[in-house]
């Protein structure tokens, strides 16, 4: 069920003001794939192009292709629930449903789907919060608010809501960048396992991070402030940390950047 | 709107029965500014709990002697007759039952009318049209009771008369609607429908501002989930809003409850030993609108503790109101931090 991602040429604005500029690049299925680059340059701007969660923000536009698998997400006969549905996202800060219960947190996409029946969300219920490595902890207070979580708790809950509708790509926006090393190790072995369903995206600032995680590395740049943020290159993780194509990747990992 | 990525305003500001610190804490550092200010602080809020008592003191200290005079029962008669005043019969029931039904009536349309305008107004409207929207419905609080009294009674309540001649021809067999002969201007339905655009600004002013609040966050998170904008509504916006709006709709309550002049001017007062009726087309007088038509005959002890009486019952009417909504809200903190 994971998906190939194509982009090409793509162009991301703010009203008239451009983030980002010509990326080009593919996404491989079953694998997880890091973007890295200094702050400002347009990481999580793409990556929200990516399941159509760009166009939310007033005078957000898109100009080019991406394809997931043969389907151009921005042809105009495509609803972009329906790609939301298809291309799931974590975000930086875990966000749960505050109202709601940890059962609910992880129910709301099924029910959004019209998926009904007790069983039926039980078994999903359980089965996403496996998935996310969280039953054990909370499988007593199913009932309990999910903002009484830890904050690596809610951001577990929160993949778990996320893989509960059976994505078939999941987009994390620095999944790890509110945690504690423990709960931050918790996610990135999840990440491990989830990759043999899903095709994962992942923005981090934590090149260690990248290294462990991640099989191919975008490195992302912008020449300067205002300026559009580019895509450098993307490659094998291995490649980009040891042996990189670009100086200015060699630069940005070893640390002498600007 | 701040970053996508980064942390967002939003993201810190609390709730409106969040987070924020509604009791002090240890920060006073003991120097002149801090206990200068503290004490104003603490004496305004003193004062304002000594006028509450004051009044609830003086009510009762006016009441009582009435109350304990009353040859009938206080609550359960619909007698009022108070000019003997070795035979003073007066009860309240009639007065709670119109008070009580006009407010249901400007509750049940006011509040969803006004959520689904405040809605409107931060979720869909663009921007060149919801400031002016919102705007309009604000000066809509400014205007005085006394005109919606008499645009009521002159220019809504002719045109209303055919809607109620309506209800009472095909819906007459229900109690509720059964005819009592009262003109369509001047019945309780009808000021419950007066009260209701009245407090239509209140609610609606304060639902946009708790709405309007609902984090980013929270929105995105449903989006993201595959939600359409109506899902997005149901499961961020209106849990997030839902102690504001119940707020919202307590205050209008009280306005409601509380209104004279215009249910005076325009609900028709009935006579003496009328019958008993369920009938919203019914006229009949809440407690404010039975003291104001009498006031000018406070003239014994007596007879204004009557009245007072009455007024005494309003207060703790609302006092109950307020504070089962400050219950419904602190049941639901759990859930909203
Ligand atoms: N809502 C917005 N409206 C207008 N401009 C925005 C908005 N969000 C981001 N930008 C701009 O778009 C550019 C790219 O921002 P983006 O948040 O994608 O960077 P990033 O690479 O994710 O940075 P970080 O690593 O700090 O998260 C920046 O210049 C930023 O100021
Ligand atoms: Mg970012």
């Amino acid at each position: 069920m994971a998906k190939r991602i194509d982009v090409s040429d793509l162009n991301v604005y703010y009203s008239a003001f451009k983030a980002v500029e010509g990326v080009t690049m593919t996404v491989e299925p079953r694998s997880v794939t890091a973007f890295i680059g200094p702050s400002g340059c347009g990481k999580s701007t793409f990556l929200r192009t990516l399941n159509r969660m760009h166009e939310v923000i007033p005078g957000g536009r898109v100009e080019g292709k991406v394809m997931l698998d043969d389907q151009d997400l921005y042809d105009s006969g495509v609803d972009p629930v329906a790609v939301r549905r298809t291309v799931g996202m974590v975000f930086q800060r875990p966000n749960p449903f505050p109202t709601m219960s940890i059962y609910d947190n992880v129910a709301a996409g099924l029910k959004l789907n019209g998926v009904k029946g007790k069983k039926r969300l039980d078994e999903v219920v359980e089965k996403s919060l496996q998935g996310a490595n969280l039953w054990n902890e909370v499988k007593d207070r199913l009932s309990k608010p999910g903002a009484g979580l830890s904050g690596g708790q809610q951001q577990r809950l929160c993949i778990a809501r996320a893989i509960a509708v059976e994505p078939q790509v999941l987009l994390m926006d620095e999944p790890c960048s509110a945690l504690d090393p423990i709960s931050t190790l918790a996610i990135e072995d999840l990440i491990g396992e989830l990759k043999s369903k899903y095709t994962i995206v992942i923005v981090t600032h934590n090149m260690q991070q990248a290294a462990r995680v991640s099989d191919r590395t975008a490195f992302f740049n912008l020449a300067a402030t205002g300026k559009p943020g580019k895509l450098i290159e993307i490659d094998d993780t291995q490649r980009i940390f040891n042996n990189p194509g670009v100086k200015a990747t060699e630069d940005y990992i070893s640390g002498r950047f600007g | 709107m701040s970053s996508v990525t980064g942390v967002s305003l939003a993201d810190e500001t609390p709730g409106p029965h969040g987070s924020a610190p509604l009791s002090g804490d240890g920060a006073g550092t003991g120097r002149l500014g801090d206990r200068l200010f503290g004490g104003a602080a603490k004496g305004a809020g003193i004062f304002v709990i000594a006028l509450v008592t004051l009044v609830g003191v003086f009510l009762l200290w006016q009441a009582i002697p009435a109350i304990a005079n009353d040859k009938a029962s206080f609550l359960t008669s619909r007698e009022w007759s108070v000019n003997d005043s070795n035979n003073l019969r007066f009860g309240i029931v009639e007065l709670l039952w119109t008070t009580v039904t006009a407010s249901a009536i400007a509750m049940l349309i006011a509040v969803p009318v006004g959520v689904a305008v405040a809605l409107f107004i931060t979720q869909y409207a663009p921007t060149w049209l919801s400031r002016p929207a919102a705007s309009l419905i604000d000066l809509l609080a400014a205007v005085p009771s006394i005109v919606f009294g008499i645009w009521g009674l002159r220019t809504f309540g002719p045109v209303f008369e055919p809607v109620q001649n309506f209800l009472r021809d095909h819906l007459g067999w229900i109690p509720l609607f059964s005819d009592a002969n009262i003109s369509g201007g001047s019945t309780i339905l009808f000021v419950g429908i007066v009260l209701a655009i009245m407090v239509l600004p209140i609610v609606t002013a304060l639902s946009r501002e708790v709405f309007a609040q609902t984090p980013i966050t929270h929105r995105e998170g449903a989006l993201a989930l595959g939600a359409t904008k109506w899902e997005m509504i149901r499961i961020s916006v209106l849990p997030f809003g839902k102690p504001g709006v119940i707020s919202a709709a307590m205050l209008g309550l009280g306005r409601a409850l509380g209104e004279t002049i215009a249910v005076t001017i325009i609900l028709s007062t009935l006579p003496d030993g009328a019958k008993w009726t369920f009938s919203l087309l019914n006229g009949g007088e809440t407690f404010a609108s039975r003291i104001a038509n009498n006031a000018a005959e406070f003239d014994t002890p007596q007879k204004a503790g009557a009245f007072i009486a009455a007024g005494l019952v309003l207060f703790i009417l609302t006092f109950v109101v307020n504070a089962i909504a400050r219950i419904v809200i602190d049941r639901r903190k759990a859930f909203s931090e």
